[in-house]
């Protein structure tokens, strides 16, 4: 291990600090260190009140998101040799209060995922002794793409309508609810309709396209907003036109 | 060593503001902001054709002052500038339109690409038609 890399962590420790602070770490790194690599070895080796979040370090858990260089990034999937020789900046995701050096508070988004229903829902359940709901091979490509979320919620730290309003749904609440809504098995399309068609929902989005961008699953939530909005307005003309309903 | 000392639930949460000048932090925000400013140019562009439309209705020596008055370097300005915003305007809309659409054919999803090449063929048709009024008619 001859190579070494500074990594400049924010500090931010609430029982005697009111502002955050970088502090300077120098750790060694092969050209597969991965920047939470970086981190484990300041935890483990240099300084043991350095806190973050990590768990599985290989892109599925989504909790290893922070800040590298002012960018949303899993910190699990991206390398220090590819920053090096220049120093590295940590900071905790933007757009989300700091509860603690690198980990912030997630609860709005837990709350905001719980909002738009992201399950199945059936008007009817079938009983189990009828079998399973079965789906083909295309109607599950419908909505594949956005079942690959892991909630890591680097889409919420690029989004600049999220930062100055933080009563918008968001990407991955959104793109989640797009998710169930496109499942062949889902009944609740309308249901989530109301949830997300007003100001704080899908119309809150201006299309910046950032958090598609950031994505480390490429969900492309963006795509899934924009859908969505073409729904809700025929939903609306629908309804204003035949009044008495469809269905 | 400082003596470890218990902090009590819930600590101080750190909450950062946004800057007023976000859009300036990254090039795409920056994008953004000129894709959204330039829906001005859009409407600029339409409050003009109907000037036109209006002094064509009221004669010959109408349009001719409205030709005088378009000349000027102020208002030639503005429209150079607008041209190009409304340009960026609608490349920037074409790029972002197979993110919004979906479209299936024969039972398979239209490829992204398609989609915007069959705007920018709709676009070239339209300038075409356009051109050949002004030029060949």
């Amino acid at each position: 291990m001859g190579d070494r890399i500074t990594l400049q962590v924010a500090r931010y420790r609430p029982e005697k600090e009111s502002e955050a602070t970088f502090q300077e770490y120098e750790v060694p790194y092969t050209k597969d260190w991965v920047v939470l690599d970086g981190l484990n070895y300041i935890k483990d080796r240099v300084d043991g009140t350095l806190s973050y979040r990590w768990s599985c370090r290989m892109g599925i858990c989504g909790s290893c998101g922070m800040m590298v260089n002012g960018e949303p990034k899993l910190t699990c999937a991206t390398f220090l040799a590819d920053y090096a020789p220049a120093p590295v900046r940590v900071e905790p995701l933007t757009n989300f209060p700091v509860i603690r050096d690198l980990i912030v508070d997630i609860g709005d988004f837990m709350r905001k995922l719980v909002s738009v229903k992201p399950w199945i829902i059936r008007e009817q359940e079938k009983p189990l002794s009828q079998g399973e709901y079965r789906q083909t091979p295309q109607e599950m490509d419908e909505y594949k793409q956005f079942s690959m979320c892991i909630n890591c919620m680097l889409c919420y730290a690029a989004c600049p309508i999220y930062g100055l309003d933080p009563k918008f749904v968001g990407p991955a609440a959104i793109a989640l609810a797009q998710r169930y809504n496109l499942d062949s098995r889902d009944e609740a399309s309308t249901e989530r309709l109301e949830i997300l068609s007003d100001h704080e929902g899908i119309w809150g989005c201006t299309f910046v396209g950032e958090c598609t961008k950031v994505c480390p699953k490429h969900v492309d939530p963006a795509g899934a907003i924009q859908r969505y909005k073409l729904s809700a307005a025929l939903e609306a003309l629908k309804s204003f036109l035949i009044p008495w309903g469809t269905s | 060593m400082d003596t470890p000392t218990y902090t009590e639930y819930h600590p101080r949460w750190l909450r950062r503001r946004v800057s007023t000048y976000w859009w300036m932090q990254r090039g795409s925000y920056f994008a953004f902001i000129l894709r959204e400013v330039s829906s001005l140019s859009v409407a600029w562009f339409v409050v003009y054709l109907l000037m036109l439309v209006r002094a064509v209705t009221q004669g010959q020596a109408s349009y001719l002052a409205f030709l005088e008055w378009s000349r000027q370097p102020l208002i030639l300005s503005i429209n150079i500038v607008s041209l190009g915003l409304v340009v960026f305007h609608a490349i920037t809309w074409f790029k972002l339109a197979p993110q919004a659409m979906v479209v299936h054919f024969g039972g398979r999803r239209v490829p992204g690409s398609v989609i915007a090449g069959s705007n920018y063929g709709a676009w070239i048709v339209a300038s075409v038609v356009v051109i050949w009024l002004l030029v060949g008619a």
